[in-house]
C-alpha cells in the first residue's frame, strides 16, 4: 500500500513538472505574441502569478468551495447512520488517519465523489439517488472507491494538475482573443523582421496546441487514477462484486445530475456529463463496462496483482496499471474458500459474513428496500437542514422546517394536532 | 591512513544499513500494535452495545430466554479474553450467538418494527463489519511484520534483538468457512 503511494508520488511529480513547464512555455509565448518580442519573461511571471492564485484558491478553499458548487449538505451520524457506518468501516479498512466529513447531495442521479487535499482533512459526498439505488454492499464498494482516491492522494494531485490545466487554457484563450480584437492591427504597423514573424508563428502554434496537450495529459492521469481507486476498493472490501454491481446500476440509470460542470465532472465516480459511449483520449473516466469486467474478473481474491492481471487481459495490452514495486509489496490475498487453513487468508469470508450473514438475512427483505432507502436519504437531507421530525400515530411522519413559528401543527393525513415544541 | 578511512567508511555504511533494518522492524511491529488496538476499540464497542440490545429485545422475546442467555454468556467470555488467539475464539462464539438472536427475531414482527431495535441492528452489523475490517488491517500488518522477522536479511537483526513473530487474529466460527449467500436482488 505504502509502496503504491510512493510510486504514485514519483510519477505524479514528473507529470506536475511537465505540466508546469507547459504552463510557463505558454505564458512566455503568449507575451511574445501579444506584447511583442522581449516580453517573454513578463509573460512567465504573469503565468506564474495566475498559477499561484488558482492553486491557493484550490488549496485552501478546495473542500468547502467544491461542496458548495455541488450543492452538498454535511450530515452527522444521526442524519443517516448507515452511510456514516459504512464510511467508518471503510476508513478502518483503508487505515485513514481521520474520519472524512460526509455530505449528501439532493439529486436523484446516483453518483459520488471525494475531495480533500490530504487524508487527514477529507470529505466524501454521495447523492440521494445513490443512497436509494444501492444496497449496503454496493454502497460500501462506492465509498471504498472514494476513500481509495483519498488514500492515494488523488484529490490533491488532480487539483494541482487541474489548476495548471485551467491556467493554460485561460492564458491561451486570452491570447487568442487579444489577437482577434486588437493584436493584429498593432503588429502589422510594427513591421519587424522575418525572425520575429517566425517566433510569433511558433508561439501561435504553441498557444493552440498546449491546451489540447495539457488536457490529454490531465485526462490520461484521471483515467489511471480511476483504475487505481477501483483496485483499492477491491482490496479494502475484499469484495469487488459490490463495486461492480454499483457501477452497473449507476451507469444504467437514466437520471442526469442537476448541478455539474466541466470543472467538477472528473471528480465523480462516474462522469456525470459524459455519455456512456465517449471513450478514448478525451474521457475523464475509463469505460465503465471495462471497469466492471475487471472487477468481476478478479473474483473475491482481491489484490493489486489480480487486478493488474485482469486489467491486462481485459484491455489486451501488456502494460501494467499498477506499479511493479507495489505489486511486490502488497500481501498476497487468496480468494476465500471453505477449505482454507491458517494464515491471513479467511479475511474476505469474514468480512462477507459480517456484511451478508447478519445484515442481509436480517434486514434485507423488509428494511432494505428501495423505497426505505430513498426515504432515509431524503430524511438525512431534512435532518441536516435542522428540520424537526414528528411521528404521528397514524403512521405519517411530519417534517417541521426550522423557521416554523407556530406552536402546533396538524397531521396532514389524520388531522391530529401535534405540539411542535415536543419534537 | 587510507586503509583505516576505508574501514571506517565500511563500518559507517554497515551501521546505517543495520539501523535502517532495525527501524523497519520496529515500524512494522508498531503498525501491528496499532492495528491491534483498533480491533480492541471495535470489540469493546460491540460489548457495550449488547446490554442495550438485550434490554430492547427482552420484552418481545419472552420465550427465547436461552438465546438471550447465550449472548450474555458469550459477551462475558469475550470481555475476559486475552491475546489474539483466545479473543478470536470467544469473539467467534459471540458472533454466532448474535447471529442466532437476529435469526430468531425474524419471528417477531413487533420487534422488527421497533425503531430502537432496527437502529441497534444496524449498529451491531456495522460494528461486526468494523471488527472484520480492522482484523483485515491487523492481519495485513502482521503478515508484513512476520515476513520481515523471517526473511533475510532482517531475520538476523530480528533474532539479535528478540523480535518475535506476531499472531494472526482469526475468528473461529464454523459457518465462516462456508461460502456465504449474498442477495443481489434489490
Amino acid at each position: 500500500m505504502w509502496e503504491l503511494i510512493r510510486a504514485n508520488q514519483r510519477r505524479s511529480a514528473m507529470l506536475v513538472i511537465i505540466m508546469a513547464a507547459l504552463l510557463f512555455v505558454v505564458g512566455y509565448a503568449a507575451a511574445e505574441i501579444t506584447v511583442g518580442p522581449g516580453a517573454g519573461p513578463i509573460g512567465l511571471l504573469i503565468a506564474f502569478a495566475i498559477w499561484t492564485t488558482l492553486s491557493l484558491v484550490g488549496f485552501f478553499q478546495g473542500k468547502t468551495l467544491f461542496m458548495q458548487v455541488a450543492g452538498a449538505h454535511k450530515i452527522s451520524k444521526e442524519d443517516h447512520p448507515r452511510l456514516f457506518n459504512i464510511v467508518e468501516e471503510m476508513k478502518i479498512a483503508a487505515q485513514l488517519p481521520a474520519m472524512p466529513d460526509i455530505y449528501i447531495i439532493d439529486d436523484p442521479s446516483p453518483n459520488a465523489f471525494a475531495t480533500g487535499r490530504k487524508p487527514e482533512v477529507s470529505a466524501v459526498a454521495v447523492t440521494t439517488g445513490l443512497l436509494a439505488k444501492l444496497n449496503r454492499d454496493e454502497l460500501q464498494g462506492v465509498i471504498a472507491h472514494e476513500l481509495g482516491h483519498i488514500k492515494n492522494r488523488d484529490v490533491l494531485f488532480m487539483t494541482m494538475i487541474g489548476v495548471m490545466l485551467g491556467a493554460i487554457v485561460l492564458i491561451a484563450e486570452l491570447t487568442t482573443r487579444f489577437l482577434f480584437y486588437g493584436g493584429m492591427r498593432r503588429r502589422t504597423s510594427n513591421g519587424g523582421g522575418q525572425a520575429q514573424i517566425f517566433i510569433v508563428l511558433i508561439g501561435l502554434v504553441l498557444i493552440i496546441l498546449a491546451p489540447i496537450l495539457a488536457r490529454i495529459i490531465y485526462l490520461a492521469v484521471s483515467r489511471k487514477r480511476e483504475y487505481l481507486a477501483d483496485a483499492s476498493a477491491a482490496i479494502y472490501t475484499r469484495y469487488p462484486e459490490g463495486l461492480a454491481g454499483a457501477l452497473e446500476k449507476i451507469s444504467g440509470s437514466k437520471e442526469k445530475m442537476k448541478r455539474t460542470d466541466k470543472v467538477t465532472a472528473p471528480m465523480y465516480i462516474i462522469n456525470p456529463l459524459q455519455k456512456l459511449s465517449a471513450t478514448g483520449l478525451f474521457a475523464t473516466h475509463p469505460p465503465i463496462d471495462k471497469r466492471i469486467k475487471i472487477l468481476r474478473g478478479i473474483g473475491n481474491g482481491a489484490g493489486f496483482a489480480q487486478y493488474d492481471e485482469m486489467y491486462r487481459s481485459v484491455s489486451g495490452s501488456n502494460s501494467s496499471i499498477i506499479p511493479a514495486s507495489a505489486l511486490a509489496e502488497q500481501p498476497a490475498v487468496a480468494p476465500p474458500s471453505p477449505t482454507t487453513g491458517t494464515g491471513a487468508v479467511p479475511l474476505a469470508a469474514a468480512a462477507m459474513v459480517a456484511a451478508a450473514g447478519i445484515s442481509a438475512p436480517a434486514t434485507a427483505p423488509e428494511a432494505d428496500t428501495k423505497i426505505n432507502r430513498s426515504r432515509d436519504a431524503t430524511n438525512a437531507i431534512w435532518r441536516s437542514r435542522n428540520y424537526r421530525f414528528i411521528s404521528c400515530p397514524c403512521g405519517a411522519t411530519l417534517k417541521i422546517p426550522p423557521d416554523y413559528t407556530k406552536a402546533d401543527v396538524f397531521c396532514l393525513r389524520c388531522k391530529r394536532l401535534h405540539r411542535v415544541a415536543s419534537a | 591512513m587510507t586503509g583505516s578511512l576505508i574501514t571506517l567508511a565500511v563500518i559507517v555504511v554497515l551501521a546505517i544499513f543495520v539501523f535502517s533494518l532495525y527501524n523497519g522492524l520496529v515500524g512494522a511491529r508498531n503498525a501491528v500494535r496499532n492495528a491491534w488496538s483498533q480491533i480492541d476499540v471495535q470489540l469493546k464497542r460491540r460489548h457495550d452495545l449488547i446490554p442495550n440490545l438485550i434490554e430492547t429485545v427482552k420484552g418481545y422475546m419472552q420465550h427465547e430466554r436461552q438465546t438471550l442467555e447465550a449472548v450474555t454468556a458469550a459477551r462475558t467470555a469475550a470481555m475476559s479474553a486475552t491475546g489474539p488467539a483466545e479473543a478470536g475464539k470467544s469473539e467467534g462464539m459471540l458472533t454466532a450467538a448474535l447471529k442466532s438472536l437476529f435469526a430468531v427475531s425474524e419471528a417477531y414482527p413487533d420487534l422488527k418494527a421497533n425503531q430502537n431495535f432496527l437502529s441497534l441492528q444496524e449498529e451491531l452489523t456495522s460494528t461486526e463489519n468494523k471488527v472484520a475490517f480492522s482484523r483485515q488491517a491487523y492481519n495485513d500488518a502482521t503478515m508484513l511484520y512476520n515476513n520481515k522477522v523471517e526473511m533475510v536479511p532482517t531475520n538476523i537483526i530480528a533474532s539479535m534483538f528478540n523480535f518475535e513473530k506476531s499472531e494472526f487474529f482469526e475468528i473461529e466460527v464454523p459457518e465462516e468457512r462456508a461460502v456465504p449467500k449474498v442477495d443481489f436482488t434489490t
